[in-house]
């Protein structure tokens, strides 16, 4: 079955054409990996998938379901979520709130449940804290659930990035670099957590990095794109080998890992 | 024949009004372009521009040649202080603080200047260095004041035109509005051209106050409040950071101003004013001549 | 009944607040004046609680807040008149119709101006503040009573310690669930960042409107008993530098906080009205000049307020149990 099905997807700002005629589809549970050089319109495929802008042409099919006219805060609840290039942290609320606030917004209680503080209110919050909790463990900031988000080191702050990602149970989960700024050894780091992920909770994975060895290291299949288009596709092993990539893009880097 | 002479009539006055608005939105459009701040003590400096000139006129008998440069540069140094002693410490702060501060430089001026020991809270005569005559064109008439609040406009706008378009200064600051950090990466000197706008946009908030002064001659401390909201709003009209936009945009709610106290109500044309801003925030909030997209 | 024992130490502290109160008022200590403005100083908390909601929790800024508290002090007198409400029972629907009718006010004045963002947002809301002030100048053409550019008089004084004090503990409850609470966790999501809080679920236009009309309403509740306590409307209680009182407040105690809004709010009005009877006439034309300078200073020191986000243990204004 297929997870995402991206057709003839069009978008331009101004004079740049971002994303020009994108198409591609992802298996469930598979991990695609996408590649390409700044401004190469990444990011942006990600925001017209999340629905943060309006495609100027194309569709996207989500398990079948065309999602043009979902407003883009229907897509957690529909089961997709993402992380930001640049972190987007709920920077005033706790970490462990990061969590929760999500979680809540799934499954939530009514207003008269919160005014009143019935029963509903305190076990809804109560079974938020606790998924949260069991998120935190897992990335290892669970004796941090009470600072602030803003507090935590940069590697932690994107760790919380894909736990808050996580916490909504997505079936779709869009990573768009996560390892921007960070260092070889964090590297290493991100790719075990990266690797637990898949292992432990069953997702369909876009995953958008510049780091090809963590591109090369935890997708199935690979896009490249130049310019809003596709390139290159393939394993991450006739990727390598595509002459189109080499030169377009990955040139030395590719001999490095 | 007669109600077209006297629409005629009503739009002369109309565009005696917006070309002062127009003054003043230039500043507010000019300041948001390079700090996305809407300086709300804008309307205060218009205010201090009126007082500057009534004390050069009746107090020390200056003669009107002078009025204008002095008072300029008097109110281009209040705009310069301004910035440097309560905006420049909140460069990086939440652009809220940063409003909020505007708010209060607005409050303090209006406040501090409306001691009794100072300029008074009363209203006071602006004395015209001239006689008002009209000249009857047949169809409409138009006066003396217009006619030069017409030609001061028109020149301190082609004035303008010519330093932000052909001097270095000018560049400048297009390139601060366009994006400061790319500014900053080029070598501008961000803060210098700050302040060089601060003092551009208050010498004309100044000149706008003489104008007004000659037009409307009562003033008062408060004078600035609905002159400086109202020309903020046809700058947003306009498409704010564009210069044509603030003219037109004056100029358009200088006549829905007059046109709504001739053919409807004067007690209402404050209203009509924020009715376009509702419309324009609704329609197309990047006004007129604007195109701004967010960026994610 | 979670409702009251969830804010035990609240509502205790309330209690003995308000045997205090009684205590003092009923001693003949106190003067009339004195008597009003404490009573005063509770609207002034509620009405900027309202507007902690909007700025502070959901980072909405409104420069308007008067416009709405304005609302509910005319609707409410307004309805006391139609229906010739002179008791204390036939009063309590009237509180709350004024602040239903800011709330609805605000909910469809929200709907199309809540799109805006920060300046653009202020700029409207600074609109609608004018304009209401303006209908409110001109309302004895469309309506007698309500007075115009006179003054609306007659209003019976009904607000008593008990009310006043009462409401306020009341409301202060209900946004203290609301805060502590997913939808209070949304506003402030919103607030930190509202395009993250899309993409996490949160309806933000849904959220943004509901935090809206609920400080809008907390303002109508304000302004009604402001209506019964002092008996006299004008315009000129309702302008823009009523809306810069209430945002002093929300500012110096705190965004996001309502222990430093009770605090502030209580500050504010004994320093306003203390000034007045410190000092002599003359000097008290400085107050505004030494108001904004006093507010710029926290704007450089500490944008977000002073107890921005936490709130008091002693009063147990936390999540409680
Ligand atoms: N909101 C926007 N407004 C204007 N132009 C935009 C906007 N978003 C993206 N662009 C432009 O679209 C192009 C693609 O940008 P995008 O962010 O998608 O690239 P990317 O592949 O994610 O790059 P990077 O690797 O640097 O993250 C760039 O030229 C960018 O400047
Ligand atoms: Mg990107």
């Amino acid at each position: 079955m297929k997870a995402l099905e991206v057709s003839g997807l069009k978008k331009s700002f101004g004079g740049v054409q971002a994303v020009d005629g994108l198409a591609f589809s992802v298996e469930e549970y598979e991990t695609l990996g996408i590649i390409g050089p700044n401004g190469a319109g990444k990011t942006t495929l990600f925001n017209l998938i999340t629905g943060l802008y309006r495609p100027d042409a194309g569709e996207v099919l989500f398990f079948g379901r065309r999602l043009d006219h979902v407003p883009a805060h229907r897509l957690a609840h529909l089961g997709i979520t993402r992380t930001f290039q640049n972190l987007r942290l709920f920077n005033g609320l706790t970490v462990s709130q990061n969590l929760t606030a999500p979680i809540l917004g799934m499954h939530g209680y009514g207003l008269s449940s919160a005014v009143f503080r019935r029963r509903r209110y305190f076990k809804q919050e109560r079974s938020a804290e606790e998924k949260a909790h069991v998120l935190l463990e897992f990335f290892q900031l669970a004796d941090k659930g009470s600072l602030g988000a803003n507090n935590l080191s940069y590697g932690e702050q994107r760790k919380l990035e894909l736990a808050r990602a996580l916490s909504t149970n997505p079936r779709l989960l869009l990573i768009d670099e996560p390892g921007a700024g960070m260092n070889p050894r964090e590297i290493r780091d991100l790719l075990a957590t990266l690797r637990q992920v898949k292992e432990h909770f069953r997702l369909t994975i876009v995953l958008i990095e510049h780091q090809m060895g963590l591109v090369m290291n935890l997708s199935d299949r690979v896009l490249v794109m130049d310019f809003g288009e596709k390139i290159a596709e393939g394993t991450p092993a006739e990727v390598r080998k595509d002459r189109k990539v080499i030169e377009a893009y990955l040139g030395d880097e590719l001999k490095t890992c | 024949m007669e109600l077209l002479s006297y629409v005629l009539q009503q739009l002369i006055n109309g565009l005696q009004l917006g070309a002062v608005y127009a003054l003043i939105a230039l500043g507010y459009t000019m300041v948001y372009g390079v700090l996305r701040l809407i300086n709300f003590a804008h309307g205060d400096i218009f205010m201090f521009g009126a007082f500057t000139a009534y004390y050069l006129i009746s107090k020390w008998d200056v003669p009107i040649y002078l009025v204008f440069p002095i008072t300029m540069a008097v109110t281009a140094l209040l705009g310069f202080l301004i910035e440097k002693i309560a905006y420049k410490p909140l460069r990086s702060a939440p652009k809220i603080a940063l409003l909020i501060t505007a708010v209060g430089v607005s409050l303090f001026l209006e406040y501090f200047l409306s001691l009794n020991s100072l300029f008074t809270p009363n209203y006071i005569g602006f004395p015209r260095p001239f006689e008002v005559t009209g000249y009857d064109l047949r169809l409409f008439t138009i006066t003396n004041v217009q006619l030069i609040i017409f030609a001061v406009t028109a020149l301190s706008l082609l004035l303008l035109y010519l330093l932000i378009y052909y001097t270095k200064y000018g560049r400048a600051m297009r390139a601060l509005s366009h994006d400061r950090e790319v500014a900053s990466l080029m070598g501008i000197p961000v803060d210098g051209i700050i302040s060089f706008t601060f003092i551009v946009g208050a010498a004309l908030a100044g000149l706008g106050g003489i104008l007004y002064g000659f037009a409307y001659p009562q003033i008062n401390v408060f004078m600035g409040i609905m002159p400086g909201i109202k020309s903020f709003i046809a700058a947003v009209l306009g498409g704010i950071g564009i210069i044509h936009g603030a003219v037109l945009g004056g100029l358009i709610i200088g006549v829905s101003e007059v046109f709504v106290s001739a053919f409807i109500s004067s007690t209402l044309r404050d209203g009509v004013i924020f009715f376009i801003l509702f419309l324009v925030l609704l329609l197309k909030p990047s006004g007129i001549f604007g195109k701004w997209i967010d960026k994610v | 009944m979670s409702f009251f024992t969830s804010a035990k130490r609240f509502l205790l502290c309330s209690i003995i607040a308000y045997l205090i109160l009684k205590g003092l008022f009923l001693s003949g200590f106190l003067t009339e004046y004195i008597q009003q403005i404490i009573l005063f100083s509770f609207i002034a908390i509620l009405t900027s609680l309202g507007l902690n909601v909007i700025y502070g929790y959901t980072g909405q800024f409104s420069l308007g807040h008067a416009g709405f508290y304005g609302i509910g002090a005319y609707t409410a007198a307004y309805l006391g008149a139609v229906f010739k409400v002179e008791s204390i029972f036939s009063f309590l629907p009237i509180l709350f119709l004024g602040g239903a009718a800011a709330g609805i006010v605000g909910y469809a004045v929200g709907v199309p101006i809540l799109r805006l963002r920060d300046d653009f947002l202020a700029i409207a809301t600074l609109g609608f503040g004018i304009l209401v002030r303006v209908l409110l100048d001109n309302s004895d053409r469309a309506i007698e009573i309500l007075g115009g550019s006179r003054g609306f008089i007659g209003i019976p004084k009904i607000v008593n310690l008990e009310i006043a004090f009462f409401t306020m503990v009341f409301l202060i409850l209900v946004t203290r669930n609301l805060i502590f609470s997913r939808y209070g966790l949304f506003w402030q999501c919103i607030k930190d960042d509202e395009l993250a809080a899309t993409a996490f679920g949160i309806n933000t236009a849904r959220m943004k409107l509901m935090a809206f009309t609920y400080g809008c309403f907390l303002a109508g509740v304000g302004g009604a008993l402001y209506a019964y306590l002092y008996s006299f409307l004008h315009p000129s209680n309702f302008d823009f530098l009523r809306s810069i009182d209430f945002l002093i407040i929300v500012i110096v105690g705190g965004m996001g906080s309502i222990t430093g809004t009770i605090y502030a709010g209580l500050l504010w009005v004994t320093v306003i009205e203390g000034l007045r009877i410190g000092l002599p006439a003359q000097a008290l034309e400085f107050r505004w000049v030494l108001i904004p300078i006093f507010l710029i200073m926290v704007m450089m020191w500490k944008p977000f307020g002073l107890l921005a986000r936490r709130e008091s243990k002693f009063l147990g204004l936390g999540k409680g149990e």
